[in-house]
């Protein structure tokens, strides 16, 4: 099977590649990459052998993007999103590589889980699955789960999302054995003990909603925990979904210092503040929680700088029934992985980033802190690429979502630019 | 004229709705203290009490207020475990209005729960209460108390004491008297007044003395015991020793401060006995009146069309 | 388009005769009481009660009467009628009333005063005083004073305008408008 790619916009970082070209594909791989002159272009004739050729003209042709935070729910909650429609829902959104969160059920904190999750994912999932590992057992933040054993299950990074380590010692222990397997911690910052029972940003609207807020030193305290036990152990810290200013400058000192920690954001930590909560929208509820405008700023200053080195969704689906009742005992989450792209994008417009950074940030930049070989077009690659419409406007409408979960605060948001084509190891989703 | 067929909250209202129904509340005061207290405006109609938390006075008064209107009244009640197992709150209150309910009238631990089922029914949904959010006819109910007692609220001074944190009373009354031009001012320990709450316009005093100076209005609130196991206080006898209305402390306010409570009341806590029974206490005819402002607001929003 | 049926003196008139039949009728003024229905019917109830008194050299009570809560019409109204304050402040009971309206018309507002006395005790008698009876009645009510019968169609309406709103005392007559 081969598919030429013809006069797209190539943009791969990994290659320092930015320019008009065409892409090769043989049996599943990049087979061949060139941008050329216009002159060169004109002469470029189809190949009889070529089964497949898509113009990509006026398009603009990524690596396949990668979502480092996931929720795909299986196995044990299989009504909230299952492997495939999740991996369904990944494609459609753009991303070719999918990193999911342990907290199923069983949790996946032994080798036969992630077992599970792989063979799943290679029988019935549209995109790579990497799953990460739990910290602890069962995520209960006592004892280490057999992180080398994962390790060679498939397991490419470890965390307990969701219930972090509050036990500063098991922290320090994690980020000290995961060194023997060079795989990174990834950690939910949250003081659970400062955040108690909250479901909002703690601010005058929390007062006013009557809902408990979480103060935005919940987060803080505890990515300051873990910058310093990182600094302490050597070993590798991955911030999840920074959502605070006070948290990205943490972040930004501690690189400064030379501390090997990254971290990453959500297009919502960007996109609304807090106010989608007003009228108790529990799909605005997510964890951690929307906050100011201030700090939406403070977020994009660190994706601009740098200090932020990934976009991740943190698509966290659940189901229609759970979201609706009241607003303190609805689960957290927003469906996040098929509008990514066209929120991501409007850090381009808006001058935030250059369309090159975005990239890096959902492309060469988790792949490195994963350490994979994906989220590139170099010859020999997966053929994982996405062909996107900046310019193609349309409504966000939960019920055209392929993911089981329809929780979005973004329903009914106008926005520019989205995946028009998305090719997974040679195979053409559009 | 009500411009929702819901009450929610004091915040949605515009300070003419709340005057409309504390001056259709007077109309119903007269029939309440008449011999036949009861009239046929709401004949017909049903009103469904629907309580996931204990409360014995509101439902009462709420009860008491539709029979007066000659409206037929179903209890509702039902305890949380069973509605964290069983069947979820719009079912519920989508099996109430099928059973024929013109006004539903909720309460429930969490804040926003009215809000949610005004969308789902067509019945009036009346919040009596939810979470830490609002309880609008307490708030009402206390408006039309002071405009009785003092002819006006208009420029008086009023302060809220207590734990306003958990308090959805504190919040509506704060925001039915800021709309009626009182000057509000809040009075308890830190760890019970969220300090952005200055945001809503009202002034914050952490010493019980200073902050009921001069005062025209006193609204206790009830200290919830179990706040005390949870660092909010460190024992409900510190906390009178600093916050409690004494006669002592009384006398800081003008001569004819008046000193309310929603009830019920911890007493040597919050308020002392020779104050709850003076007579500058208006706590009983805060209940009559609760009754006559829940009249009004159910046969106002009988009136909306939709 | 409107047109006048009574100007000041026409009431006045109206209203000295109808004391008059009050009391002839009454024999005196014994147990007797005046309450008007909120809101025209109040200051009819007032006049009246004063033109008695040049008489009789009698007060006689007066009171004012809400009928809103007994309205038989709140379900298909456009609006929920403002509530006015009842305030008779003596006991009725074994009491004359004479109940006094500006305008009788279909008979359902005196019927709900009727309910509304009669929750208050026990009145010995209930009469009744319009100053202007327009026909169309939908009950079986009847005035006993009647201040002047004016024939009209169901596409008019007749206003009362007296100077205790505002205005000048009169009586007019208007075609209703179409409204949508």
């Amino acid at each position: 099977m081969r598919i030429l790619i013809q006069n797209g916009h190539i943009i791969d970082p990994s290659q320092g590649m930015s320019g008009t070209g065409d892409i090769l594909i043989e049996d599943g791989k990049i087979k061949d990459i060139k941008t050329k002159s216009r002159e060169q272009r004109q002469k470029t004739r189809d190949d009889d052998h070529t089964e497949r050729i898509i113009d990509a003209k006026g398009l603009i042709v990524l690596p396949g993007l990668i979502d480092m935070h996931v929720h795909l729910r299986e196995p044990g909650f299989e009504y909230k999103e299952t492997i495939s429609s999740g991996t369904l829902a990944a494609v459609k959104g753009g991303f070719t590589t999918v990193c999911c969160m342990p907290n199923t059920f069983p949790v996946n904190d032994n080798a036969s889980v992630t077992e599970f999750i792989k063979r799943k994912a290679s029988q019935e999932g549209h995109c790579t699955v990497l799953p990460i590992g739990a910290i602890t057992k069962g995520q209960k933040g006592e004892e280490l789960a057999e992180i080398g054993t994962m390790k060679k299950e498939g397991c490419i990074a470890f965390s307990d999302d969701g219930h972090p380590v509050m036990n500063s010692l098991i922290m320090r222990r994690a980020l000290e054995y995961s060194k023997a397997f060079g795989v990174p911690i990834i950690s939910h910052c949250e003081d659970l003990t400062l955040s108690e029972d909250g479901v909002m940003n703690e601010g005058l609207l929390s007062v006013t909603l009557g809902l408990k807020g979480i103060p935005a030193e919940a987060e803080q305290i505890m990515i300051f925990r873990d910058i310093l036990l990182a600094e302490l152990t050597g070993g590798r810290l991955h911030i999840a979904h920074v959502s605070t200013e006070g948290s990205v400058n943490l972040i930004r000192n501690a690189k400064k210092r030379g501390v090997q920690v990254t971290a990453e954001t959500c297009p919502h930590y960007f996109s609304i503040t807090e106010e989608a909560v007003s009228g108790y929208n529990t799909n605005a509820k997510v964890n951690p929680p929307l906050r100011t405008k201030r700090d939406i700023e403070a977020i994009k200053e660190g994706l601009r700088d740098g200090t932020l080195d990934v976009i991740a969704t943190d698509h966290a689906p659940h189901h229609r029934d759970e979201k609706m009742r009241e607003f303190d005992m609805a689960p957290f989450g927003i469906s996040g992985l098929e509008n990514a792209v066209s929120l991501s994008l409007r850090l381009v417009r808006e001058g935030i980033l250059t369309m090159d950074q975005l990239v890096e940030k959902m492309t060469i930049n988790p792949a490195e802190i994963l350490q994979i070989n994906k989220g590139n077009l170099k010859v020999g690659s997966d053929a994982d690429l996405v062909i996107i419409d900046t310019d193609k406007e349309f409504a966000v409408r939960s019920d055209q979502f392929v993911s089981k979960g329809k929780n979005t605060p973004f329903e009914g948001w106008m926005t520019e630019g989205t995946p028009v084509l998305t090719v997974c190891k040679g195979k053409i989703y559009e | 004229m009500l411009k929702n067929k819901d009450l929610l909250g004091i915040k949605e209202l515009s300070a003419e709705e709340i005057n409309l129904v504390l001056d259709t509340a007077g109309g119903f005061k007269d029939v309440i203290g008449r011999d036949i207290k009861k009239v046929p405006a709401l004949r017909g109609k049903t009103a469904v009490n629907l309580f996931f938390e204990p409360s014995t006075r509101t439902r009462t008064s709420f009860e008491l207020a539709a029979k007066r209107l000659s409206m037929d009244v179903i209890n509702f009640a039902i305890p949380m475990s069973s509605v964290v197992k069983g069947e979820s709150l719009i079912d519920t209150a989508l099996t109430v209005q099928a059973l024929g309910a013109d006004f539903i009238i909720i309460r429930h631990s969490s804040s926003g729960v009215p809000h949610l089922l005004s969308t789902k029914v067509k019945a009036s949904i009346i919040n009596a209460g939810d979470g830490t959010d609002e309880h609008p006819t307490q708030a009402l109910l206390d408006a039309f108390t002071i405009r009785e007692k003092k002819g006006k609220i208009d420029g008086l001074e009023i302060a809220i004491i207590g734990d306003i944190a958990h308090s959805r009373v504190a919040k509506s009354d704060i925001y039915c008297l800021k709309k009626l031009g009182a000057k509000v001012r809040l009075i308890g320990p830190p760890t019970l007044i969220p300090e952005k709450i200055q945001e809503l316009g009202v002034t914050v005093f952490h010493n019980m003395e200073e902050g009921l100076k001069d005062m025209d209005v006193l609204m206790m609130l009830r200290i919830q015991m179990e706040r005390q196991g949870k660092g909010f206080f460190p024992s409900t006898d510190e906390y009178a020793k600093n916050w409690c209305l004494t006669t002592g402390r009384l006398s800081l306010a003008k001569d004819d401060a008046i000193v309310m409570h929603p009830g019920p009341m911890n007493r040597g806590i919050e308020i002392v006995s020779e104050i709850a029974d003076g007579p500058r206490s208006v706590i009983l005819e805060q209940v009559t009146n609760g009754i006559a402002v829940r009249m009004a607001v159910m046969y106002l929003l009988a009136g909306v069309k939709r | 388009m409107s047109k006048e049926l009574m100007n000041k003196k026409d009431i006045d008139r109206a209203l000295t005769r109808m004391a008059h039949e009050i009391i002839e009728k009454n024999k005196g003024t014994g147990n007797l009481c005046l309450v008007g229905i909120q809101r025209g019917g109040v200051y009819l109830a007032k006049r009246l009660a004063s033109n008695i008194k040049q008489t009789e050299k009698k007060d006689i009570p007066v009171g004012s009467l809400d009928i809103a809560f007994y309205r038989d019409d709140l379900n298909i109204r456009k609006e929920q009628p403002v509530v006015r304050r009842t305030e008779i402040s003596f006991e009725v009971t074994n009491l004359k009333i004479i109940l006094v309206d500006d305008v009788l018309f279909t008979g359902r507002s005196i019927r709900a005063a009727m309910d509304a006395v009669m929750d208050l005790g026990r009145p010995s008698a209930i009469q009744l005083s319009v100053l202007i009876d327009r026909g169309h009645r939908e009950l079986p009510i009847k005035a006993d004073y009647v201040g002047k019968n004016i024939p009209t169609a169901l596409t008019e309406t007749v206003e009362v305008q007296l100077e205790e709103e505002g205005f000048e005392d009169r009586v007019i007559l208007k075609k209703i408008e179409d409204e949508k």
